[in-house]
């Protein structure tokens, strides 16, 4: 295909470097710095896919982020993207397109039959016809509708792009690089102040690439090139092009979406794709300028059918035509400029003007060019299927409601213009409450709500004198007061020509007998005759009317749509458009890829991972690691052809018999350190704790005000003002926190501190019947015996030349020890226990054999302790003083908690021996009884008991004390299992606690 | 997100830092008798104000300190920032 609409000596693309693409397959031409749109409409091609309800042919409506349907899935590098603007995809060699909304082609599309049905689809169908039957819903009519929406189809595949995040903070944020933004910044840059610059578009600039005026005896786009040229050299500036700021959120934090690789054939080595910048702004200056809205007219979605501005910018930027028969419609000066622009490229265009007489510099130039303008004349409706090939017209009455006779007049384009919409989305999610703007019949911001203004065109400034002005002013004044420079700046001489009032007129009437669809959402297809049918059901807050009908919603948030609905809601309401108000403005401006939001946080980076210093030893000795928290623990040590259950089991039996070394680093640690440390522990535990002797470790729970049981563990004495307390693994931060708040903000006036240490010691539990012969063989100078170190005893010894930490403490119901030295030395210190133990059969277990062995002991952990129990759930109402008052004592009065058949802990044993019982499996009385079968308690915790050889839970029973001995059913509707049990007591083995003593 | 102002460490983001609910809210003291709606009262019942807020955030990642602050719960302004014992006038 040749570029049959491109046009010599126009245009700022490069011309020396062809670019191949292919779009719906087929294989095209560009240049360096076309957009695939650019691309698309030099070559001929405007039918770019299918509208998203009727399923009508689309073509592009504008030149940027204000395209409402040009919307096309992108193929990169052997990825795919969906959702992607042609009007804002830059072109690079080897991109693929292909239209969305449409099967099987573009051309021809089975689901237009729904623009043949178009009576059938108006607004709120979907809500009235998929109502009912209740059952068609997600059988039926949800997969029909899923695969009849979208706007592409998202990637399967793992993406294997990288995105960034950037936190940024800035004196000045500036969005938007027209004259506005470039005077702004320049100013404030010139100050000293910290400046962010940012444009959406590859090319900076905005409205001074295509508008026909000179600043400081230059052309704008020369002069927006030199002040960024300057800009860039500067330090304290920093100018971003491909930036889209999206959403305003709380307390002057704007993010921005830089796309850093959308633009090449494959990211670059150690790039990202697009990088997320969250930027905290001490002033933010608005300059994202206005886009240009349309007229409403009957058919006026028909490929071919643009705005004016957008098909001045192909012209000017991508000397691209985008027809050469145009016809543009105007109700304001800019359609004349386009005019002006077709003209001096050859191209002879007629300008229909609804007003009646207008008169301004503008317009004389396009009548001195010999331009044909026909004034009080309107497009009644374009006609034309898959590109506009003429168009109805007929002239007007003054007071716009009568059509004259109609006229068919020959054209390929209509451009259209009905007057300017600043784009005030930024400034309104900020909190701003916007005003309506008389003289412009637009929303501009009005008082600001966090330190922002807004200048220029999206303040409804459309004089160039007037913007830069202003802007130079904003941008001085704010940095000054950041800076305290004032570097005075000269303010350049504007030429611009003067233009004339616009007309108010925004749609046109239907002729008589004629039911065109005239749209005013181009993306989500709805039309004046959609809104009217809301009305007329009785919606009349401008947020229903927007729900009801998809006015405004989606990706496109009503950027060319949303004052036409205004205004139609207006009129039939009788009422102004202030009246009416705006829908929120809801971030993000622009869609934002879910890669960039996520960042780099994707699967093992989702979350820090934590080791222990062994970990290394127990990858070399084959540990199957499990997920604590963030830690990652060896759940078991592979033998052979082992699976989980076998070496649990052969783990936990070992520490029975002989002897086991369990990694317990991760417990959480807490130095606890002062004179009023013994008192702090006293009112955080509920047990009594002032006279625990020094070398002396204790049990103990602490509650949260409520009653419920917070975290448990040992605390010992290392000495008179020192305490290291410890916590479970997954409550150790909590427990932090929980510690400082009573210490700072109820009772400040305990001289305590308190600090993590979890980090700081390697732990290793050596737990089994021949645990002291170990012991005494790792520390010969030390008196391990039962009487040198009894249990919850603690002292220090010396291992092989490391200091350590010994306390004799048990969670697996052993005989066992904990060894702490400091982290550096975990690995030593673990390898000198498996070296020494190994006379005595010592095998390491994991975390799977450490549950089993304290489930048959009856010792609590987490899946108890689930932030619903008490003391008394968990058979620890011994550990509760009744003399003194502790954290959420008063609690444990309140009747439900003392209730006679209060749930408890208990143990539970299948009656066949055999079956284990799924955890979470409910308790019942009768397996048969009707749903809801009433649940009696539920199963916390299930091993297969190495002591007895048959499977054993623990469970949470209601009137659990005197359930002992019952036999009841364990229902898993998920594992579809029904077991019969029997109730016994949770302390399965050794229920005295003689081994611990031993 | 909200720019907290720690009165130890200067302006932060809020990712810094965690929620401690209303700092309105005072413990009744150890060892005194306590009407059920009293303790109720302190654990349970709280206002869920519409409008300027006292409350607790910890800077966790930061200085770890307990800090007051006064945010409007509607608008998340930030009036002011107070030490854990400073005086709320």
């Amino acid at each position: 295909m040749t570029q049959t609409f491109r046009i010599e000596n126009a245009g700022l693309i490069n011309r020396e470097k062809k670019i191949s693409f292919k779009f719906n397959n087929k294989s095209y031409f560009g240049y360096e710095g076309d957009t695939l749109a650019s691309a698309l409409i030099a070559n001929g091609v405007h039918l770019v896919g299918r509208s998203f309800k009727y399923h009508r042919p689309r073509g592009f409506f504008g030149a940027g982020v204000d395209e409402p349907y040009a919307i096309v899935q992108l193929y990169r590098n052997g990825e795919t993207e969906p959702n992607i603007k042609a009007t804002e995809q830059e072109l690079f060699e080897g991109l693929e397109a292909k239209s969305v909304n449409c099967w099987p082609s573009v051309n021809f599309d089975i689901g237009a039959i729904n623009n043949f049905l178009k009576i059938f689809l108006p607004a709120g169908f979907y809500y009235k016809t998929f109502m009912w039957p209740k059952s068609f819903w997600y059988r039926i009519y949800e997969p029909f509708i899923r695969k009849a929406a979208g706007l592409g189809v998202a990637s399967t595949k793992h993406d294997k792009e990288r995105y960034e995040h950037k936190y940024e903070y800035c004196d000045l944020l500036i969005a938007g690089s027209g004259p506005s933004g470039l005077a702004s910044a320049y100013a404030a840059a010139k100050n000293g102040a910290k400046v962010i610059l940012a444009e959406d578009k590859p090319r900076f600039g905005g409205s001074l690439l295509t508008s026909d005026v000179n600043i400081g005896n230059q052309s704008g786009k020369d002069w927006a090139e030199g002040i960024i040229a300057e800009l860039k050299s500067m330090p304290n500036v920093v100018v971003k092009n491909r930036s889209q700021i999206f959403g305003y959120y709380d307390h002057n934090m704007l993010v921005m979406s830089e796309k850093v690789s959308d633009h090449l054939p494959a990211t670059k080595k150690y790039h990202p794709n697009k990088r997320l910048w969250y930027i905290r702004a001490k002033q933010v200056l608005i300059s994202s300028g206005s886009i240009e809205r349309p007229i409403v007219f009957g058919n006026n979605d028909t490929p071919g059918v643009m705005l004016s501005s957008a098909a001045k910018e192909y012209l000017k930027v991508y000397g691209v035509l985008v027809g050469r028969k145009p016809l543009v419609f105007t109700n304001n000066d800019s359609g004349y400029e386009t005019a002006i622009e077709f003209k001096k490229h050859g191209v002879d265009p007629i300008v229909l003007d609804t007003r009646k007489n207008p008169e301004s510099e503008i317009i004389d130039e396009a009548k001195n060019l010999g331009i044909n303008v026909k004034n009080s004349y309107v497009v009644v409706a374009a006609q034309g299927y898959k590109k506009v090939k003429s168009a109805d017209i007929a002239s007007i009455s003054e007071d716009k409601k009568q059509l004259g006779k109609i006229e068919n007049l020959q054209c390929d384009c209509i451009c259209v213009s009905g007057f300017w919409t600043p784009t005030i989305h930024l400034a309104s999610q900020s909190g701003n409450k916007t005003k309506f703007k008389e003289e412009i019949d637009a929303f501009v911001p009005g008082q600001s709500k966090q330190n922002e203004i807004t200048l220029g065109a999206a303040n409804g400034v459309f004089s160039l004198d007037e913007t830069l002005k202003t802007s130079f002013k904003a941008g001085s004044e704010l940095s000054k007061k950041i800076t305290e420079n004032d570097n005075e700046i000269a303010i350049p001489n504007v030429v611009e020509k003067k233009s004339s009032q616009h007309d108010k007129f925004w749609c046109v009437p239907l002729p008589k007998g004629k039911n065109y669809k005239r749209f005013l959402d181009f993306q989500n297809d709805v039309a004046v005759s959609d809104v009217e049918i809301a009305l007329r059901e009785g919606y009349r807050s401008i947020e229903h009317v927007k729900r009801y009908t998809t006015l405004g919603m989606a990706t496109d948030q009503g950027k060319t749509s949303n004052l036409n609905g205004l205004q139609l809601v207006s009129e039939i309401e009788n009422k102004v458009v202030p009246a009416v108000g705006h829908t929120t403005f809801r971030p993000p401006y622009t869609p934002v890829s879910i890669g960039a939001i996520v960042g780099r946080e994707v699967g093992k980076h989702s979350k820090p991972t934590r080791k222990s210093p062994m970990h290394s030893w127990h990858e070399k000795n084959n540990a199957v690691f499990v997920d604590a928290g963030v830690w990652l623990r060896p759940r078991y040590y592979k033998r052979g052809n082992e699976n989980l259950f076998e070496a649990s089991k052969r783990e936990a039996k070992n520490v029975r018999t002989n002897v086991g070394v369990c990694d317990v680093t991760t417990l959480g640690k807490i130095d606890v350190k002062g004179p009023d440390a013994a008192e702090l522990l006293n009112r955080v535990y509920t047990n009594a704790w002032l006279k625990l002797p020094v070398g002396k470790a204790r049990y103990g729970v602490m509650l949260r005000e409520d009653g419920i049981v917070m975290d448990d563990g040992t605390t010992t004495r290392i000495s008179e003002n020192h305490y290291h307390m410890t916590t479970t693994t997954a409550q150790a931060a909590n427990v932090l926190s929980h510690l400082e708040y009573y210490l700072q903000l109820v009772w400040p006036e305990l001289n305590v501190n308190v600090v993590s240490t979890t980090e700081q010691w390697a732990g290793a539990a050596i737990a089994g019947p021949k645990s002291r012969d170990i012991l005494q063989k790792l520390f010969p100078n030390s008196d391990v015996s039962n009487e040198g170190l009894p249990f919850m005893g603690y002292m220090e010894g010396d291992f092989f030349g490391v200091k350590a930490r010994i306390y004799r403490i048990s969670f697996s119901g052993e005989l066992a020890y904990e060894v702490n030295v400091e982290s550096d030395y975990g690995n030593f210190m673990w390898e000198k226990i498996i070296e020494v133990g190994e006379e005595f059969n010592i095998q390491p277990y994991g975390t799977e054999a450490l549950s089993t062995l304290r489930i048959e002991m009856g010792h609590v952990a987490g899946s108890e302790l689930d932030g619903r129990t008490i003391p008394f759930d968990n058979a620890l109402e011994g550990l509760v003083s009744k003399k003194k008052d502790f954290i959420g004592k008063r609690s444990l009065q309140r009747s439900a908690f003392i209730a006679e058949d209060r749930q408890r802990i208990v143990g539970v044993v299948p009656l066949d021996k055999q079956t284990s019982i799924p955890e979470g499996s409910h308790l019942v009385k009768d397996d048969k009884a009707p749903l809801p079968n009433p649940k009696l308690g539920h199963i916390s915790a299930s091993c297969w008991s190495v002591e007895y050889d048959n499977p054993f839970s623990l469970a949470i029973l209601k009137d659990g004390k005197n359930m002992i001995g019952q036999k009841l059913y364990a229902m898993s509707p998920l594992k579809n299992k029904v077991i019969p049990v029997e109730i016994v007591s949770s302390h399965y083995v050794d229920p005295k606690g003689e081994r611990v003593r031993s | 997100m909200l720019y907290i102002n720690c009165p130890h460490c200067g302006m932060r983001s809020q990712n810094e830092f965690s929620y401690g609910g209303d700092a309105s809210v005072k413990r009744p003291e150890l060892n005194k008798e306590v009407s059920d709606q009293e303790w109720d009262d302190f654990v349970y019942n709280r206002k869920s104000l519409r409008g300027k807020h006292l409350e607790l955030w910890q800077h966790i990642s930061g200085c770890r300190q307990w800090i007051k602050v006064e945010r409007d719960t509607a608008t998340h302004e930030i009036f002011r920032t107070f030490k854990a014992d400073e005086e709320v006038a």
